[in-house]
């Protein structure tokens, strides 16, 4: 295993840096004078092309940033958009324009509870996060937009992370056996839907057992799932 | 202050449509228990649950008090549980407490007190001046759905697990011996009821140990509390759709069946 360095919140960092070269903080890392100290604990990660530096941690509460895809509970609706839950300390905001084909003529009707899949617009400590259904550049969904059907569930924020990396073994395993369709959202909540009810409760509990297996413990989990079901 | 969270229209749905199938959403039969883990801690009195994800902690304490004046030769239960928004977002412990914080509370207090597990005439030390006051607090962990069960285990282990210092009456005197000179004694419990919790979803669809999601959809619940001596402690229902008595004799049925092994569980925790 190469040079793993785990860090506590507080612990200084010496990223070893000329004091030239524009160094990047990514998450867990925060600059207290001349100093890089650590805000979390976990693994300190350092990418050599961008200079970028940040600390891997596994935690259940979401903090929204710019970018990232999440599976939102709609729970209010004013004026010019919807209050979505995403789990962060704050409500997000969806504006009504915010869908693909969404003109003044013609907004989309959310019912107070459903589902979204969105992408976090804007996020900084001192707004509320907003998030969009919609490429803003392109106009087109790509995907999000409201979910239909099928199953919600909550797992951890690393877990999130790693499913929706290219090579997540559990879903690749359950791809092999079972159709599905799946949505993840990095605040840690996951859309499932598959066949039948019984289909997707399988595909849930594989994703929720799969939070501390490796690749080849993910495929065998998957498999006695699947052979228990069809007894 | 975040308020509860509510679950999706897509989850409700889901849960609902499995149910007419007669599967649960975490996969376990409609009669099922979630694991349940009962530790005994290092302190006498002190119970640790875990209910699936719900997380229960009971703790047994005693000092020596005046009786109430209607009733010299009895001890005092007191009972205590508060539910802090430590095991879910929507309670909190500064305003008044909810419904639910009440019906939950008020639940255990019955199942402990007035089904009179506790001996209290063993309580006494001196008829009229001194008696024992025996504190039950029970601390919610984590919600993560059926807290009345989790919490009567709890509570009921924590009373059996207990010891109290030995006490010798001499006369009117009374000698209370430190726990390092005499071995502590236990209370004397006359039974062991714990509840059992169904939750009702509509034209009879009716499952054992609601999780949180199964509570948040539910529409009744109904618990009954029994003994290892199959005697019913008490019932209790609060609002929701009607029962027919014939729903009400098949939950008493089932629940005969499990809490059996509820107490079997007990039984083998406090020994260790």
């Amino acid at each position: 295993m190469a040079n793993v360095k785990v860090v506590l919140p507080g612990d200084i960092v010496d990223t070893q840096s000329d004091g030239e070269a524009v160094l990047r903080l990514g998450p867990g890392l925060v600059q207290h004078n001349d100093d890089i100290q650590a805000t979390t604990g976990g693994v300190l990660h350092a990418s050599s092309d961008t200079n970028q530096w940040w600390v891997g941690s596994n935690r259940r509460r979401y903090v929204a940033a710019e970018g990232e895809p999440v599976v939102g509970v709609v729970v209010g609706r004013h004026g010019e958009g919807y209050r979505v839950d995403i789990g962060s300390a704050h409500d997000a905001l969806l504006p009504l324009l915010a869908f693909e084909g969404a003109t003044k003529r013609n907004k989309p009707n959310l019912a107070i509870g459903a589902a979204v899949y969105a992408r976090v617009a804007v996020a900084n400590s001192m707004m509320d996060p907003e998030i969009e259904c919609v490429n803003a550049h392109t106009g087109k969904s790509e995907g999000f937009g409201e979910l239909h059907a099928g199953f919600v569930f909550r797992c951890s924020l690393g877990l999130a992370r790693r499913l929706l990396s290219a090579s997540s073994p559990v879903l690749a395993a359950l791809g092999a056996e079972l159709a599905y369709e799946a949505a993840v959202g990095v605040n840690g909540r996951v859309w499932v839907k598959a066949g039948s009810p019984e289909k997707t409760i399988l595909v849930v509990n594989a994703i929720r057992n799969s939070e501390h297996l490796d690749s080849r413990q993910c495929k065998q989990m998957v498999k006695e799932l699947l052979d228990r079901q069809s007894l | 202050m975040v308020a509860e969270i509510e679950p999706s229209n897509i989850e409700r749905s889901f849960l609902l449509e499995s149910l007419e199938k007669g599967i649960r959403v975490d996969g376990r039969g409609i009669y099922d228990y979630r694991t349940l883990k009962i530790s005994c801690g290092p302190t006498a009195g002190l119970v640790e649950v875990q209910l699936g994800q719900t997380r229960v902690l009971a703790r047994v304490s005693c000092e020596v008090t005046r009786p109430f004046p209607d009733r010299p030769t009895e001890g005092i239960v007191q009972f205590n549980a508060e539910l802090s928004s430590m095991c879910a977002p929507g309670f909190d412990s500064s305003g008044k407490p909810s419904a639910q914080e009440v019906a939950v509370t008020r639940m255990l207090e019955r199942v402990i007190r007035q089904s009179r597990a506790v001996d209290t005439e063993a309580l006494c030390i001196l008829a009229g001046e001194k008696v024992w006051t025996v504190r039950i607090d029970i601390h919610f962990l984590d919600h993560g759905g059926n807290l009345v069960d989790a919490a009567s285990v709890a509570a009921i282990a924590a009373l059996r697990h207990f010891r109290r210092p030995d006490v010798t009456v001499d006369g009117e005197e009374a000698i209370i011996h430190d726990v390092r000179e005499r071995n502590p004694v236990p209370l004397s419990i006359h039974h062991t009821p714990v509840c059992v919790t169904f939750g009702f979803f509509g034209e009879a669809m009716m499952v054992l140990d609601t999780s949180l999601l199964e509570e948040q959809t539910q529409v009744s619940s109904f618990t009954v509390t029994l003994n290892s001596h199959r005697e019913v402690c008490a019932l209790n229902k609060a609002g929701g759709i009607p029962l027919s008595p014939g729903q009400i004799q098949r939950c008493i049925q089932i629940a005969l069946a499990k809490v059996d092994e509820l107490n079997e569980k007990i039984q083998e925790a406090i020994k260790q």
